[in-house]
């Protein structure tokens, strides 16, 4: 009997969980912010994988450019962050993103909030790639592609230090 | 005053855990008892405190919110709040609240004004008849199903609770919580979080996180160190004095470690860093081992033959270890290499010889300080093996009371330990002079006695000779005792005086 409770519970919230991930979805299709794209071939049937296309905004450093977002969420989200991280061939050069696709952006881990979504995730992206003064690699780019986790959650980010993952501005 | 009312609320529904695991009962309980009012005769004035429990932590933080809300007209839960922010120091709390601007005395603590007028956001909403959208779950509710802070951010009654569950569990924040909603930071109060968390196990948690950090950030509060002991030792003042919790345990209060007299907090904690810390390491290194005087390779001599080859293949200098000079001017008359006395080579020696004199005075007082920590390990034992003793002499006709010198000989065997143990800590950072000249005779004095009380409690004492060594082991405790009273006192003088050079 208890068992079969149990079972009931975890649907509940994976049910939650869908229906969410189904809201965010649908409204990025309908209505995608400037220069985002869903690649709704790459949404699987559980919504739990996603890639998002994003172009470089004109007028700043990135323009011209495509690149991709690989977004993935576990069944704690919203109330656990989504993994971001840029794949595919073209990974830009930032301050802030490392050459593995891994990006050091406070509210994908501890600044993290359940109202923020996918949609805020990228606009904030998209904003840090077009603040960008002058396109490089993060100072500790190789020893960090070198010796990271596969999942950048894992990662302990200095979002303002300069130790280890150092991601301020100058 | 509503908060008030809410305060009690939090805590008496649920069961608070106060699972301590108290270690009564024991068998020593009594004569812990007695050691507290012996270290208490020793200290010229009293220096109260109180063990509390979980439970009497909690009601002390009670008391300390209805003290600020009798006085400030805010509640309870605000109050909270507050009192953390200021690290729970309510003087503090209230000059800064009658001095400062009100809107900024708040803001700065993460909650909204009271007295303001209640925030209304005016989010667009999608509504569908009378229904508003949660933000997390994007379902729509009826209005009294949303809920949230004075902040004005709303989400669903289901969606608050997963997330306060995530950030109790998995993040283990407890005071800090703040609003779900992005970038506000007006943090969440505790009765919201035990309306909104479903789980007891998830409100019990937050509980505990809760006294926790207003334990660890009240001064006057201090964890009992010993591992799984939940009591907390509350003071009136921060000393460095000695307090015994329920548990047995004694333990400085300013800095948590085993009582240190005679040495100060201060030293103690250089000390320890000292022995925990690899600069020892690097003083052995320079002590032992010289640089190749042209490549500066590390070189540790493992042979009698001083005419060195530095095994460098790029270097391969030839010089000579003791004057660090070129091997050269050596030729077969090694015995003359002083004269070849040049300021570098001098200087390089000088400097190694006071890292070889400053290695072996630090191993000195770390041999005897280890010694005598090993030592109070091993009465630990002695302990068991008395109590044996003791059960045996009973059943040869002997009464409990008259067999009862012998624990109290291991106690004061322990204390006089311990005691020494830290003389070696003050006594390596003590500069020589008339005062330190005393000190070291009523550490010899007290060392040499401790000693044979300790040969007469592990060796000597059989059931046959118990009657003539009892007056043996109490004349030998009481001298160890007065020993100890005058070092102590001693050295106690001497800091009121004045009349101790540290050398660092």
């Amino acid at each position: 009997m208890g068992f079969s409770k149990f079972k009931v519970e975890i649907n509940y919230v994976l049910i939650l969980v869908w229906r969410r991930l189904q809201k965010e979805l649908m409204s990025l299709i309908k209505e995608p912010p400037p220069g985002v794209q869903v690649d709704t071939e790459s949404v699987g049937q559980n919504l739990t994988q996603w890639k998002i296309n994003i172009a470089g905004v004109a007028g700043t450093l990135y323009e011209g450019e495509n690149f991709q977002l690989l977004f993935k969420f576990n069944n704690k989200y919203p109330f656990d962050s989504p993994e971001v991280t840029f794949v595919g061939p073209n990974i830009p050069v930032h301050p802030h993103v490392y050459s593995n696709g891994h990006i050091c952006l406070s509210i994908l881990t501890e600044d993290w909030t359940p109202a923020l979504s996918v949609q805020s995730v990228c606009l904030s992206i998209c904003s840090m790639l077009s603040s960008c003064r002058e396109k490089k690699r993060p100072p500790d780019n190789t020893l960090y592609v070198k010796t990271c986790n596969k999942n950048p959650k894992k990662t302990k980010w200095w979002y303002h230090g300069f130790v280890t993952h150092s991601c301020d501005d100058e | 005053m509503d908060g008030e009312s809410d305060d009690d609320s939090i805590f008496d529904n649920e069961n608070v855990d106060s699972g301590n695991v108290s270690s009564d009962g024991d068998d020593f309980a009594m004569e812990i008892e007695s050691n507290i009012s012996k270290e208490r005769q020793s200290e010229p004035e009293d220096y109260p405190f109180e063990v509390l429990t979980t439970d009497q932590i909690v009601q002390h933080m009670i008391d300390s919110i209805r003290e600020v809300t009798a006085v400030v007209e805010i509640p309870g839960t605000i109050a909270r709040i507050l009192l953390n922010h200021f690290k729970w120091d309510k003087e503090k709390l209230m000059e800064r609240y009658y001095d400062d601007d009100q809107d900024s005395f708040f803001r700065e603590a993460h909650v909204i004004n009271p007295f303001n007028k209640p925030i209304n956001i005016t989010k667009p909403k999608l509504k569908i008849s009378g229904t508003e959208e949660c933000e997390i779950c994007f379902q729509f509710f009826q209005p009294n199903l949303m809920t949230g802070l004075k902040c004005g951010h709303k989400f669903c009654i289901s969606c608050w609770g997963e997330y306060l569950t995530t950030k109790i569990m998995e993040e283990g924040l407890g005071q800090s919580i703040a609003c779900a909603a992005h970038g506000c930071d007006i943090l969440v109060d505790d009765v919201t979080v035990m309306n909104l968390v479903p789980d007891a196990r998830v409100k019990l948690k937050y509980q505990h996180l809760i006294t926790n950090s207003f334990v660890e950030c009240n001064r006057l509060l201090r964890w009992c160190p010993s591992a799984d002991c939940t009591y907390a030792i509350k003071v009136m003042h921060v000393e460095s004095r000695p307090v015994v919790c329920k548990c047995g345990h004694i333990f400085c209060f300013e800095c948590g470690e085993n009582w240190h007299d005679p040495v100060q907090c201060r030293l103690l904690k250089k000390w320890m860093k000292k022995c925990a810390d690899d600069s020892e390491t690097s003083t052995w290194i320079a002590a032992n081992t010289k640089e190749c005087p042209k490549c500066n390779v590390t070189i540790e001599k493992d042979g009698g033959c001083n005419h060195m080859i530095c095994k460098n293949q790029n270097c391969k200098h030839d010089f000579c270890w003791v004057c660090l000079g070129s091997w050269q001017p050596h030729g077969s008359s090694w015995y003359n290499c002083n004269r070849y006395d040049e300021d570098e080579a001098r200087a390089a020696r000088d400097a190694q010889e006071k890292m070889r004199f400053s290695l072996a005075r630090y191993l000195h007082y770390y041999n005897r300080y280890m010694n005598h920590m090993q030592s109070l390990r091993f009465e630990n034992k002695l302990y068991a093996a008395i109590k044996a003793k003791m059960e045996e002499m009973q059943q040869h006709n002997m009464s409990w009371i008259e067999v009862q010198f012998l624990k109290k000989a291991v106690d004061i065997l322990c204390q006089c330990r311990q005691t020494l143990m830290y003389t070696y800590v003050f006594a390596y950072y003590l500069r020589k002079n008339n005062q330190s000249l005393i000190f070291e005779d009523n550490q010899r004095d007290l060392e040499t006695a401790t000693e044979k009380l300790s040969e007469y409690l592990e060796r000597d004492i059989t059931s046959e000779n118990l009657a003539d060594i009892k007056q043996k082991v109490q004349d030998k405790y009481r001298y160890c005792e007065k020993r100890r009273n005058v070092l102590l006192v001693h050295v106690h003088e001497g800091y009121e005086k004045d009349c101790w050079d540290y050398t660092e």
